[in-house]
């Protein structure tokens, strides 16, 4: 259709770079020499295998060959591809002259697949009995030649085809596009089938009978040989040929059974409850916005998908209805994939195909079907919806706009030259051109796509890399927003790795740890442990832990930053978080140091070092709390004002069994949009005036938490107490059960002047006599 | 006794101190008040008057002596019980310190970060969106109707109600668009989702888009930008290479590869000898989605690109299977280390 003049490589680069990205180049057969066309002069049962046989060959030279052959298909006559003596085949194999069986063989007849033309083969490669004895089966089969491997765009279906490609290439290399052969065939026979259109969605309806089809035609070896570098498989002659025009003129079309029609086939929407047994033989229920085709009773096939099982071609088939059909793209698009099915034609309807190409394709089909398998050809009938059938598009094209959008000025005759060879009709107008949109091109649509299709033919390459203009003004960050690169460096500090789970989890394990709770399930996850929305980070970095320590961690500090996907009444609320999960010993294994397990109070330092990025003063409480998944006795809510911050705990002793966790784990999970509000420092007046320290050990009950002590000292102290320090927690020896001793530390100071030992001593006694009053407190000496 | 051999007898006896305290009674013993230097100077009183005078100044002599041997021999004996002491101090330098050794930045925040920095350093914002989309943010705004074919390049994972995990960041882009006025200059960070896992897909990824949406922005800008990009990225200067692409939202579409960063495009095993790696995807913003948002297509253009971090993270770092990127073995994040 084309000829460009370009090596293999060259053509691939020239499309990669046009927007035809090429995957994958293979020849289309090995590589192999000493292999040439032979004819099969005798063929007799091997005397002592049951499976060979024992052939003579013509090979062209006068001295017919004795091959032992091994395929069932082997018989006198056949045209075959023999390896001679001296062949070398892919794989490495090297034909040498050998007995089988007790017989000699001097050289191979081989299979498709022994020549690297096929995966699979059934027997020997049955050539055309025309071929020329002797001559090499790589010149006469045309086996020196390149398979391009093609990812198309979705928005490229005109290119969807061996002219789209063509027309492609033409443009590219600046050569005339050869108008693809269609030679048209008289109606011989006056069989016809009646077809109406009776929905939207179908611009055109083409359709002919073919009678008096040969059933034993086979397809020839150029068709198949086409088809299986393009991927296909023969399937016969009447399916071989739809497909065949298909990938030439990017035209899908199907042929029908006759035999199995009643009545008139007609394009209409599927009917509520009815199905269709698919060509691939599942049944499908049809729901009512498919178009189907069908007959007098019923379905026949998904239009512009799939054909149906029962008026599918058969083996018998010696009648055939030819439909080539227009459908707009959105009425196609979608109703495949719907049932499962990509198809080579869906993919082209829903792309859009020539609305101008239905004649065209259905006297295409008909001249390589007689020519294969004769018949007489009836007339073509053709029914059309105008209304459904896409208008001519056009589109005005500003010269100025070409340099706004990609930043240079391309000539104008060079803007012509491009349209024009792409198909378009351009009229100069004003300050641009009227372009008229060629039928096949349905991704041109606005004055940005012909400023594309310039830009792509005229080369990526060729727009320069500029730099921009960066605005001056500054784009600072909010100070008082922490960023969550100062949350990860401040753990890392403190020992903690940064993990990252998925964020859907196993349903049941998320309920494991919150049972009851509601979360957003995915309809089609991939397995049932990556389907539910995770409603914590919690489930993930445990399952973390317990990995590792499989792989013998002794301890683990892991946090994640990331959404969590509560659910509330319904409402998914989408929470960034920072949470953590601290096991094992409190410090990597080390010397001098004795080897403890990390507990609360270590995991809450890293807590504090976290939440004093919100500023100094920023007013967290650790306040007692219960989370069924966490031990209930070791569990803060930290709050800040009203909010709830998060919560800190250590996980509970039997979700860990259950879990098959070893060993204390501490928790910690932290809104971020809570945290993150941080107070900008302030800086005040500090005092010049020596402080003094003051000790008092009180004991108290068991339940007394240290912030009801702080709240009694800081009230009692009005003012004065600049510091508490806590340094020593005791409970044993001269303590009563159920009670503890907490020595206490408070800084007092004056800001204007020097306290006295005796003022010190005065506030002592107030904040001895409230904690004894407020808290059952006694004073230790 | 006579002076000389007084004299003699105190300088051996300083001379023999052995430490501080020894030296110290041979002081005491010679020049303190009962000394034998300072009975001398007392007993001259006994003297003929003519003869006092030089036997003070002799006695003198003796006793400047002796204070100087004994300020020498302590001198001496405190430099060798500095040394003792600093003998005795000595450390094994070489023994592990103790404390909090740090963890690991995850190598895709590593990535991100310095992504980031050199977007931001280039006058880009950096915009978050939510996960959970909707399909007019993922899809319809951004030019992809229902049933559109290139729907099925986002193999997307649905809620059953209308909602959806973001296939792309670009959702972001959209919500950028219809909040704030142009001129924009933002990146988008974040995690995206796709239906796909298997050798070199996971189901969840990372992705980072960009969008400068403003009156004189070309192509030629987002090529500019880009080819910065890469350079500062890889810490290199890389050619790069566009391929006409198709993505809805942009038009025109390109696919950016970027001079192999093993090979500088000699052709090795990592770009299967083409020379080029893949790494990003760009174009200039869709008309019908800055209308979609609200922006004047007249009077502003703007370009957007997308790349992934977990390629970027690859080809940088040499991670060589990216499904490691999600098991959190404590071992493969601390090869990143702190960062």
């Amino acid at each position: 259709m084309v000829a460009t003049g370009w090596d293999a490589a060259t053509l691939g680069a020239r499309l990669t770079m046009a927007g035809f990205e090429v995957e994958a180049v293979s020849p289309v057969a090995g590589e192999f020499t000493s292999v040439v066309v032979g004819r099969v002069l005798t063929c007799e049962p091997h005397p002592s295998a049951d499976r060979l046989r024992v052939t003579t060959v013509d090979v062209g030279d006068g001295t017919p060959r004795g091959i032992v052959c091994g395929a069932s298909n082997c018989r006198a006559g056949l045209t075959v591809a023999v390896a001679l003596e001296g062949a070398r085949l892919p794989g490495g194999v090297h034909i040498k002259r050998a007995k089988l069986r007790g017989v000699e063989s001097a050289g191979m007849l081989c299979s498709a697949r022994e020549l690297g033309m096929g995966e699979e083969s059934e027997g020997i490669l049955e050539l055309p009995a025309g071929l020329p004895v002797g001559a090499p089966v790589r010149e006469v089969l045309e086996l020196d030649d390149t398979v391009f491997e093609i990812n198309f765009t979705p928005n490229r279906g005109d290119a969807l085809s061996v002219l789209g490609l063509a027309r492609e290439l033409a443009v590219l290399a600046g050569q005339p596009l050869g108008a693809p052969p269609v030679l048209g065939v008289p109606a011989t026979s006056d069989a016809v089938q009646p077809v109406a259109i009776d929905a939207p969605g179908c611009g055109r309806f083409v359709g002919r009978v073919v009678t008096g089809l040969d059933p034993a035609a086979q397809s020839p070896l150029w068709l198949k040989e086409r088809l299986r570098r393009a991927g296909l498989r023969s399937l016969g002659p009447l399916v071989d040929v739809t497909n065949y025009v298909m990938l030439e003129l990017g035209q899908p079309m199907h042929a029908y059974d006759r035999r199995a029609l009643a009545g008139t086939v007609r394009v209409r929407l599927a009917a509520a409850g009815e199905t269709l047994t698919l060509l691939d033989g599942r049944t499908i229920a049809l729901s009512p916005d498919v178009l189907v085709i069908a007959d007098d009773q019923g379905p026949l096939g998904l239009a512009g998908v799939m054909g149906g099982e029962k008026s599918g071609i058969g083996a018998g088939t010696t009648e055939v209805f030819l439909e080539v059909a227009w459908f707009a793209p959105a009425a196609i698009a979608g109703r495949g994939r719907r049932y499962g099915l990509v198809t080579d034609a869906s993919q082209r309807f829903e792309r859009g195909v020539d609305p101008a190409g239905q004649e065209r394709a259905i006297e295409r089909a008909t001249r390589l079907l007689i020519d294969i398998a004769g018949g007489a050809a009836g007339q073509v009938r053709v029914v059309e919806q105008r209304a459904e059938l896409p208008a001519q598009k056009v589109i005005f094209l500003r010269e100025k706009s070409i340099k706004r959008l990609i930043g240079i000025e391309i000539e104008v005759h060079v803007v012509e030259r491009i349209l024009t060879a792409l198909g378009l009709q351009t009229a100069p107008e004003h300050d641009g051109w009227q372009v008229r949109i060629p039928s096949w091109r349905f991704d041109l649509a606005l004055e940005a796509d012909l400023i594309e299709e310039l830009a792509r033919v005229y080369g990526y390459d060729e727009i320069p890399e500029l730099d921009q203009p960066v605005p001056s003004r500054p784009r600072g960050r909010t100070e008082a927003l922490v960023g969550d690169e100062r949350y990860a460096r401040t753990l890392i500090e403190r020992g903690y790795d940064e993990a990252i789970n998925y964020t859907f989890v196993e349903p049941a394990l998320q309920q494991r740890f919150f049972a009851g709770a509601e979360a957003l399930s995915l309809v089609n996850p991939l397995s049932a442990e990556l389907s539910t929305m995770r409603v914590s980070l919690w489930p993930g970095l445990v399952q973390n832990w317990l990995a590792n320590a499989r792989r013998q961690a002794e301890r683990a500090r892991f946090f994640e930053i990331g959404a969590r996907f509560p659910v509330t009444g319904g409402v998914l609320s989408e929470r960034p978080t920072l949470a953590g999960l601290a096991a094992g010993r409190v410090r990597a294994e080390q010397w001098g140091e004795a080897a403890r397990s990390v507990d609360f109070y270590d995991v809450k330092a890293d807590l504090e070092a976290v939440l004093a990025l919100s500023g100094r003063d920023a007013g967290y409480r650790f306040e007692a709390a219960e989370l069924p998944c966490l031990h209930p006795g070791r569990t803060a809510s930290i709050r800040r004002g009203e909010a709830v911050a998060g919560y800190l705990g250590e996980l509970h002793p039997m979700l860990a069994q259950t879990l098959g966790v070893s060993g204390a784990v501490y928790l910690f999970e932290l809104d971020i949009n809570v945290i993150n509000v941080a107070q900008l420092p302030h800086s005040k007046e500090l005092s010049r005036f020596p402080h003094i320290r003051r000790d008092l050990a009180v004991v108290v009950d068991e339940s007394t938490t240290f912030n009801e002590l702080r709240e009694s000292v800081t009230v009692s102290a009005a003012g004065l107490l600049t510091e508490l320090k806590v340094f020593d927690v005791y409970r044993g020896k001269g303590i009563e059960t159920g009670r503890k001793s907490v020595a206490l530390g408070l800084i007092l100071q004056e800001t204007s002047r020097t306290l006295t030992d005796a003022e010190a001593d005065a506030v002592i006694a107030r904040v001895a006599e409230s904690l004894q009053k407020n808290l059952n407190a006694v004073l230790r000496d | 006794m006579d002076l000389d051999t007084l004299v003699t007898g105190a300088l051996a006896d300083v001379g023999a101190a052995a430490d501080a305290a020894a030296l110290e009674a041979v002081r005491v013993a010679v020049l303190g008040k009962k000394g034998t230097l300072t009975e001398q100077l007392k007993a001259l009183g006994a003297l003929p008057a003519a003869e006092r005078p030089a036997a003070g100044a002799r006695i003198n002599e003796a006793k400047v002596a002796v204070q100087a041997a004994i300020d020498a021999r302590r001198t001496l004996l405190d430099s060798a019980g500095i040394a003792r002491q600093l003998a005795e101090g000595r450390l094994d330098v070489s023994l592990p310190g103790r404390g909090i050794a740090p963890g690991s930045l995850h190598p895709i925040t590593r990535t991100r970060l310095r992504i980031e920095a050199i977007f931001r350093a280039a006058g880009f914002g950096v915009a978050l969106g939510p996960e959970v989309e909707d399909d007019f943010h993922n899809f319809e705004a951004l030019n992809i109707p229902p049933d559109h074919p290139a729907r099925a390049m986002h193999d997307t994972f649905y809620f059953g109600d209308g909602r959806l995990l973001r296939t792309h960041t670009s959702p972001v882009q959209i919500r950028a668009m219809r909040s704030e006025a142009p001129p924009l200059r933002l990146i988008m960070p974040g995690r995206v989702y796709r239906c796909d896992s298997d050798q070199t897909h996971t189901p969840m990824f990372h992705q980072v888009e960009g969008l400068v949406i403003d009156e004189t922005v070309t192509f030629a800008h987002l090529k500019g930008l880009l080819k910065g990009f890469l350079a500062a990225f890889f810490e290199k200067p890389l050619a790069i290479r566009l391929r006409p692409s198709y993505f809805p939202f942009t038009e025109p579409s390109a696919e950016v590869d970027c001079q192999c960063v093993f090979c500088n495009g000699a052709g090795c095993r990592v770009c299967k000898q083409t020379g080029w790696l893949e790494v990003l995807g760009c174009g200039m913003v869709h008309p019908r989605v800055l209308e979609n948002c609200g922006v004047d297509a007249e009077r502003y253009r703007g370009y957007a690109f997308g790349m992934g971090i977990e390629r970027l993270t690859m080809l940088r770092y040499d991670v060589n299977d990216i499904r490691q990127y999600f098991e959190n073995d404590q071992r493969f994040l601390a090869q990143f280390g702190a960062g």
